[in-house]
């Protein structure tokens, strides 16, 4: 087949565990997990894509592919069911070499070099699948061109007691990075990359091919692509970002994400007619609230039947909200119901769960002594919690109680 | 059970759009918007692709812009597909799309018909609302070996309302041996849900001796005159529907939806009514909102007081608004203390800070597309 020519393919990473995310993402890959009410994770990058013009995209997939995979399906959601390019999952495969896991995100690229070259690109945009942010990468390809650029960074400034969490850049007065630290202890910038690189590809491709024939190398863009191509002199460039930007892959930051999205003063606006966030729809009737019910501070999606006390929360599709429930300062999953009298209260509950009569999940901090005893509180997919029970702040529960 | 593959399903956009026509004046019946979030063209073809009919066709009018924007490929219904799927029929030749009735309607359509290889059509008009598998129903037109089978509903009707509907009389055999169209009576009686399966063949020799005489109408011309020369059945659905074929009752059907049971019949997950998706961001409640007994889609941000209401998607409500007993059409605007009551608003209205619109259960008052007040 005769494959049309690509400007620019973009590869996003989704492969990850999401480890710190516990129960959440013990049956599906981290891009999977439900975000904002309808979203789920994979939905911001994938419509930056599709926003930006980017119509050929690779999702590299390895960790409980299962979720995910259907979920992308043809693409159709984002429109990125084309006739030519359109939206490919790449899971791992065996060849004759006898490869198969993905050993790191510059090994996974590695593996997929048939995939991109097929569509002969210029250039290659790396993208993580578990961030919330809207970007227009056009803007940053421009920038990556007008500056004649090897690879462009995109970074954002972190608050300096942050930034050893991040691959932190240290870049000139024209954006030109000459040194990068991965995670550094004593970092001498406050640029940390947000995971989202431009590259021109026959130098990207030159290095993955070095990269994985060095057998000491981990095989990651941070520890060992970016430091080669500073090593080879190649020009490495800044581009900033200014607007919001959030990891979620601890259950602290995602709790703190979904409750972004409630905050007027917080820039991630979802309802612009220029800037959709495309996702599966579940196909189901507009919400009711009913008579009895109080909803205020608060994220509702269709599907929901509402009887009970909503504040500060956000709630996904087909959401069953009984007689008396009260939910406060919470995230509640697709077609989880929170049955008469229950109260939840700073916690993320999982899909497809039951929280039964009069039963108590979280706390919130005011009615803890010891703080370190307090957290969210976290019920896994497709978990009962039995009538009365009394799930404790900071509590992971994974299986039905 | 009967073949579904061999059925073809036949919609008609603009059948009964007079009975509403504050709602049709800028779009076919088949695209007024219905139930916050659907139009009333997503029940028939919901319908069909429910019950495994692959290849459906929509008879338009000249009106046909915002059904033709609605429907797209067909792909939402998934009727996107290599063989078969959606036909969008819009009027074409020197017909002008003016037709009087679905007889005429269809002779505009024959080459249509006649290249889908089908042994049955069935007809549908877009004015009910329901959830029907029509499965059961070809295979009891099927069994009967039946010429015409109509689906009717009983029900109980005053003289005004049974002004707009065909009444039929049915014996103890599902036997259809009268036909009253658009009757002046009052009681119980069988209502033609306007759904009907005709064989192909039949339905061809109809259309073609119907050209010859210069006739136009199926229920006079067709199902009143010809009753006694065919065998006409009626097959009885029994669940939950609504009617639109007045102001008053798309007022009510739409309000009816805020009960549970009925939504859950209606809307029924294993047979779901899909439409076109927007990808609005879930709804937003304000820090002073106030939602009760009221249905919301998708889109909505609500900062005041909302009571007894149907809001569609992206519709706004500002601070200290008070909307009650009112269905707001998409992007409708709420301005901060405006004051709604029985009002229904097309799609992009805008009600300015401080005004009050008050209407009554009988007579809501209407505000057309696009307006400001």
């Amino acid at each position: 087949m005769k494959h049309v020519k690509k400007e620019c393919v973009a590869m996003l990473l989704a492969g990850g565990q999401g480890s710190r995310l516990y129960a959440l993402t013990k049956d599906m890959a981290k891009p999977a997990v439900p975000f904002g009410g309808k979203y789920r994770i994979i939905d911001f990058p994938l419509s930056n894509c599709v926003n930006s013009g980017i119509d050929t995209v690779g999702v590299l997939t390895q960790y409980q592919p299962l979720v995910l995979n259907e979920y992308i399906g043809n693409g159709h959601p984002w429109g990125l069911d084309r006739v030519h390019g359109g939206v490919h999952v790449l899971p791992p495969y065996e060849s004759s070499s006898g490869k198969s896991w993905y050993e790191g995100t510059a090994n996974a690229i590695y593996q997929n070099i048939s995939f991109i070259d097929r569509y002969n690109p210029e250039y290659v945009a790396v993208l993580s699948g578990d961030h919330i942010y809207k970007m227009n990468y056009a803007k940053m390809l421009d920038f990556h061109k007008s500056h004649g650029a090897d690879a462009t960074i995109a970074v954002l400034e972190v608050p300096w007691e942050e930034a050893s969490r991040f691959g932190i850049m240290s870049a000139d007065e024209n954006d030109v990075i000459y040194e990068f630290a991965e995670k550094p202890a004593e970092p001498k910038s406050n640029l940390a990359s947000m995971g989202v690189y431009i590259f021109s590809w026959p130098n990207l491709k030159k290095h993955l091919i070095a990269n994985e024939n060095d057998t000491g190398a981990s095989k990651d863009f941070g520890k060992n692509i970016i430091p080669a191509m500073l090593a080879e002199g190649n020009k490495l460039v800044a581009y900033h970002f200014d607007g919001y930007w959030k990891d979620v892959g601890t259950i602290d930051s995602l709790w703190e994400a979904n409750m972004d999205l409630l905050n007027p003063n917080i820039p991630l606006d979802l309802h612009d007619p220029y800037w959709r966030i495309f996702s599966r729809n579940p196909v189901m009737p507009p919400h009711y609230a009913s008579a009895n019910s109080k909803i205020q501070n608060s994220m509702v999606s269709e599907g929901c039947n509402i009887e009970g006390l909503i504040d500060f929360s956000v709630l996904f599709a087909g959401v069953i909200i009984e007689d008396g429930a009260i939910v406060r300062d919470s995230i509640i999953m697709p077609n989880t119901v929170i049955k008469k009298g229950a109260v939840v209260e700073y916690a993320i509950v999982g899909e497809d769960c039951v929280i039964g009569e009069n039963a108590h999940i979280g706390e919130r901090p005011e009615a803890i002594e010891d703080k370190d005893t307090w957290g969210v509180a976290v019920i896994g997919h497709g978990v009962t919690v039995s009538d009365n029970a009394v799930i404790k702040p900071k509590a992971m529960i994974s299986e039905n109680v | 059970m009967a073949n579904m593959a061999n059925v073809l399903g036949l919609i008609f956009a603009n059948m009964h759009e007079t009975t509403v026509t504050d709602l049709t004046k800028v779009r076919a019946l088949a695209s007024v918007p219905f139930g916050a979030r659907y139009r009333m063209v997503d029940f028939p073809l919901s319908n069909m692709v429910n019950s495994d009919i692959d290849n459906v066709g929509i008879i338009t009018k000249d009106n046909y812009l915002s059904l033709l924007d609605h429907v797209g490929s067909g792909d939402e219904w998934d009727l996107s597909r290599k063989t078969g799927g959606l036909h969008l029929l819009p009027p074409y030749g020197n017909s002008h799309g003016i037709y009087r009735g679905r007889l005429e309607a269809m002779m505009q359509v024959k080459p249509f018909i006649k290249s889908i290889n089908a042994d049955y059509i069935l007809l549908s008009d877009a004015d009910v609302i329901a959830n029907i598998d029509y499965r059961p129903v070809i295979d009891f037109h099927e069994k009967n070996n039946a010429d015409i089978t109509v689906v009717y509903a009983r029900g109980t009707y005053t003289t005004e309302q049974s002004r707009t509907k065909t009444i039929l009389a049915v014996n103890e055999n599902n036997e259809i041996y009268d036909v009253l169209v658009r009757p002046e009576i009052s009681g119980e009686h069988n209502v033609s849900l306007n759904m009907f399966v005709v064989g192909k063949e039949f339905l061809m020799d109809l259309i073609r001796d119907a050209e010859s005489r210069n006739l136009y109408s199926f229920e006079v011309d067709v199902l009143q005159h010809k009753l006694h020369e065919m065998k006409v059945y009626g097959y009885k659905f029994d669940k939950p529907f609504f009617q639109i074929d007045s102001i008053d009752t798309y007022f009510k059907s739409n309000m009816a939806l805020v009960d549970k049971s009925l939504r859950d019949t209606i809307f029924n997950s294993d047979a779901p009514i899909y439409t076109k998706v927007r990808d609005d961001a879930p709804a937003k409640y304000g820090i002073d909102s106030e939602v009760s007994n009221s249905l919301i889609a998708d889109g909505c941000i609500i900062e005041g007081t909302v009571e007894n209401c149907v809001l569609f998607r992206g519709v706004k409500i500002g601070k200290g608004a008070k909307v009650k007993n009112s269905i707001l059409m998409q992007d409708t605007v709420v301005g901060a203390k405006a004051e709604m009551n029985y009002v229904i608003t097309d799609k992009n209205v805008i009600i300015s800070d401080y005004r009050s619109l008050s209407g009554t259960e009988t007579y809501p008052v209407f505000v057309n597309k696009d307006a400001t007040v």
